[in-house]
């Protein structure tokens, strides 16, 4: 078999002010391979495609595509050579159909009419080829985030691009989709195509990559067969010393903090929780495990006082009521950790600042008589970036300059910078790279270990089983009684995200 | 009563909503195209002043009235390439520029006016566009006086609806101009440049919004005086929400409000002693607020309107 060179970058360098983004970087691509590009969040891999796909100007180095130079910044002249880019925040319209969203850019400005039979025609081969099924005349905003991404691809495709580059591609798929993806991209290998994907998650790139580059602070540090190595290796040099997450020491809880009993939440007309009851005490971790949508928003929106119970009734700290509100969770010491960091979790366009303190900018620590105390704010959230390792920031930065893991860092810190009473962490470390998983979990544990009453709704197992005490699944809405978290094992608690519990049927 | 009744059967009736909606099409026209790339117009009421003084002074001068029409055009669009200059590009507030653009456009209309023409008592008229009545259509009894004996500009009105309907919906062109009022990022991920095809957007709609303002001295009140356009500019802003950004539907929606137009000023004749006539001239605006809420509460936004588009950032 040929293995040519499609794709040669040569001594990249980026500069955004202070901040090396990417450090004389230079990698290539034979013709039918599988290269991941691992990194952790931070690393400059986005940047670094953004420059190949002409988003961004380097300050020096070259592109190199089937041995001609692409002239930088031009999106156009990369397409035309043959790259097609699927990025990590889609870029479609959500009005318009899937036809029109792939046809955008095809055609001359002047023409006077639009060829949407040929496309569609063509359309449908290669959905067909590559088994990327989709309605070319359904409105993108209808899809589902895995069809959204078949759209993404089947745009490249559409333009003929013969090196696909994905930016992390998987951070919005669930399990089942993110396989099948990885099962289109070795059909396109196979086709003759090359693809670079992106990623800081090692268990996908060992099992799809042929190759991996690893990149840390903007500069290649090793690169490896896949075959010639593991995770722990790819661990290491992606994160540049060994992390190992903590786990969870023995530890005698102490009294009920917070009590729900057969709670009913109803949302939108649909019953979101059905008979929901749980108990987590002082000093304790009750993990919530389940797939994502069987309801774990809801829960986590009850406990943050956004919606209250239909029906049953919620004790916390010894008062019942079946309504929590966000005003009295914060004055009872309440940290909660949100589903959605950007739009839930932090003001994007306000400064670390303010978002440190926006939940408590009542207390005197921030505020007297209703003015605010920026100096005081300001050192606390000075003492917070430190304390909590937010890097990369000041308290001046706009928060959405903000990689994922650092925002988190950031909202973790804000809540269990005064050691609280209870603490509701949702999907606390949902793309989160290794590093700052590892933080986040050092975090709740330490939390738990001052004395903290915390509920983790989470879909990975491997974290629910470092951490919790105790378990309990939820499925269509519906909790599993708690099982400690010593008698768990991966196929019973499996077993239990499926709805099949003892002693009840969920289903 | 019965009066009030015969009214809506009178061919000069519907004559008249022709006439009166021509300038609210063009400017609706105008202002649809600006915001299906992203950009709201508040512009279009400066805009359609200028537009209105140009082609009166042109034909003034003694050039032609399609001069005029012309001139009114290229005027209305070096506004819209101010607009489209400081709020593509350099990213401006839309609503802050446009109001400012409409300050300057009808300030500066004025100075010229009273520039070139120091004094007046009376406002001086030109000869303005004649019925152009449609062979065979226009002897069809009823029709052929209400829809086939208008002014050319009238004409051009509809025919303007039909082309600018086909290109939003039937070529590249008009997708990439809806594209990039949705998402210009996705535009610019296809290798086209989302900048200018806003700035030649608000450019061509500019100058339809011109040319509806020179219908006004062109063809129905024959001479210019400064608050003439009387907010007809903001009604075709609110038309296009009505009409969610749809050419056919801003027809539809122009034509409603000339109706209750119209209607309301035959009225004012009909109904007898008490009535003050300003009850009548409220009319109009109050039954589109209401038009308003009843059509547009599902209407599509595009995404991306007033969201100014910096490369590289998300």
């Amino acid at each position: 078999m040929s293995r040519d060179t499609v794709l040669e970058l040569t001594e990249i360098t980026k500069r955004f002010g202070d901040l090396l983004a990417n450090d004389a970087i230079s990698l290539s691509l034979k013709q039918g391979e599988l290269l991941a590009l691992l990194g952790e969040n931070g690393a400059g891999k986005t940047t670094l495609m953004n420059i190949l796909f002409g988003h961004y100007t380097a300050d020096s180095g070259t592109v190199k595509v089937f041995g001609s130079e692409l002239p930088p910044g031009r999106p156009r002249m990369a397409i035309e050579a043959g790259v097609g880019m699927v990025h990590q925040h889609f870029t479609l319209a959500g009005n318009l159909s899937v036809l029109d969203n792939i046809m955008i850019g095809t055609e001359g400005l002047g023409q006077w009419r639009s060829g949407r039979r040929a496309a569609r025609n063509k359309l449908m081969v290669l959905a067909d080829r590559f088994g990327l099924g989709v309605d070319p005349e359904a409105l993108v905003s209808e899809l589902s985030v895995g069809e959204k991404q078949r759209v993404e691809i089947l745009k490249a495709l559409f333009r003929d691009a013969r090196i696909l580059i994905l930016d992390e591609p998987t951070a919005v798929l669930t399990q089942i989709e993110a396989a099948r993806l990885f099962e289109t991209l070795n059909a396109m290998t196979e086709d003759g195509l090359s693809v670079i994907f992106i990623s800081h998650k090692l268990a996908e790139v060992m099992t799809a990559s042929n190759r991996v580059v690893i990149l840390r602070a903007g500069a290649v540090v090793a690169e490896r067969n896949t075959a010639d190595t593991d995770r722990a290796e790819l661990a290491e040099l992606m994160v540049g010393r060994r992390v190992t997450r903590p786990v969870r020491e023995d530890q005698q809880p102490g009294d009920n903090v917070l009590d729900l009993a057969n709670v009913d939440v109803v949302e939108n007309g649909r019953k979101q929780l059905d008979d929901v009851s749980l108990t987590v005490r002082a000093g304790e971790i009750l993990g919530i495990i389940g797939v994502s949508g069987n309801g774990q928003s809801s829960l986590g929106r009850l406990t943050s006082g956004l919606v209250g119970a239909s029906s049953g009734q919620m004790t916390y700290d010894g008062t019942t009521t079946d309504r929590f509100t966000p005003r009295q969770l914060v004055a009872n010491a309440t940290g909660r950790i949100p589903e959605d960091r950007n739009t839930e979790g932090a003001v994007g366009e306000m400064s670390l600042w303010e978002n440190a303190v926006l939940e408590r900018i009542g207390d005197k620590r921030f505020s007297r008589h209703g003015i605010v105390d920026r100096n005081g704010c300001r050192a606390f959230t000075a003492d917070l970036i430190e304390r909590f390792d937010v890097r990369g920031a000041g308290p001046q930065t706009p928060t959405r300059q903000l990689s994922g893991g650092n925002m988190q860092k950031m909202i973790l810190g804000r809540n269990l910078a005064s050691v609280p009473k209870l603490v509701i962490a949702n999907q606390p470390t949902r793309g989160l790279d290794e590093g700052a998983i590892a933080a986040v979990h050092g975090e709740l544990l330490a939390a738990r270990k001052a004395g903290a009453a915390i509920v983790l709704i989470s879909e990975d197992l491997d974290e629910v089983v470092a951490l919790a005490d105790r378990i309990q699944a939820i499925f269509k809405g519906r909790l599993s009684a708690p099982i400690a978290a010593d008698d768990a094992d991966p196929q019973r608690i499996g077993l239990m995200m499926a709805g099949i519990w003892e002693g009840d049927h969920a289903a | 009563m019965m009066e009030a009744v015969d009214i809506l059967f009178s061919a000069s009736l519907w004559g008249a909503v022709l006439r009166i909606a021509t300038p609210l099409i063009f400017g609706t026209l105008g202002a649809l195209i600006c915001e299906r790339s992203g950009v709201l117009n508040l512009g279009i009421e400066g805009i359609m002043t200028l537009g209105a003084m140009v082609a009166w002074m042109t034909v003034f001068q003694g050039g032609g009235l399609w001069t005029g029409l012309l001139v009114a055009a290229l005027c209305g669009g070096m506004f819209g390439l101010l607009h489209a200059v400081l709020t593509v590009p350099l990213g401006l507030s839309q609503h802050v520029t446009g109001l400012g653009i409409t300050l300057f456009a009808s300030s500066l209309t004025y100075y010229i006016y009273r520039l070139a023409l120091p004094v007046s008592s009376s406002p001086p008229t030109i000869e303005p566009f004649q019925p152009l009545a449609i062979p065979g259509l226009s002897d069809i009894p009823f029709f052929g006086e209400a829809l086939f004996s208008q002014t050319a500009p009238t004409y051009l009105a509809i025919l303007a609806i039909v082309v600018t309907a086909y290109i939003l919906i039937r070529t590249p062109l008009g997708l990439a101009i809806r594209m990039t009022g949705e998402n210009p990022h996705a535009v610019e991920a296809q290798g086209l440049n989302p900048t200018r095809i806003r700035i030649g957007a608000v450019v061509v709609g500019s100058a339809l919004m011109a040319i509806g303002g020179s219908f006004l001295t062109t063809a129905t009140f024959n001479s210019f005086f400064p608050t003439m356009v009387q907010g007809r500019g903001w009604v075709c802003i609110a038309l296009v929400v009505f009409a969610s950004w749809r050419p056919g539907k801003a027809l539809l929606g122009a034509l409603l409000f000339a109706l209750f137009d119209a209607y309301q000023l035959r009225l004012q004749h009909v109904v007898e002693g008490g009535v003050p006539y300003q009850l009548f001239l409220m009319v109009p605006y109050v039954l589109s607020i209401v038009a308003l809420i009843v059509m547009s509460r599902r209407a599509r936004v595009p995404q991306a309107l007033m969201a100014p588009y910096r490369k590289g950032e998300r």
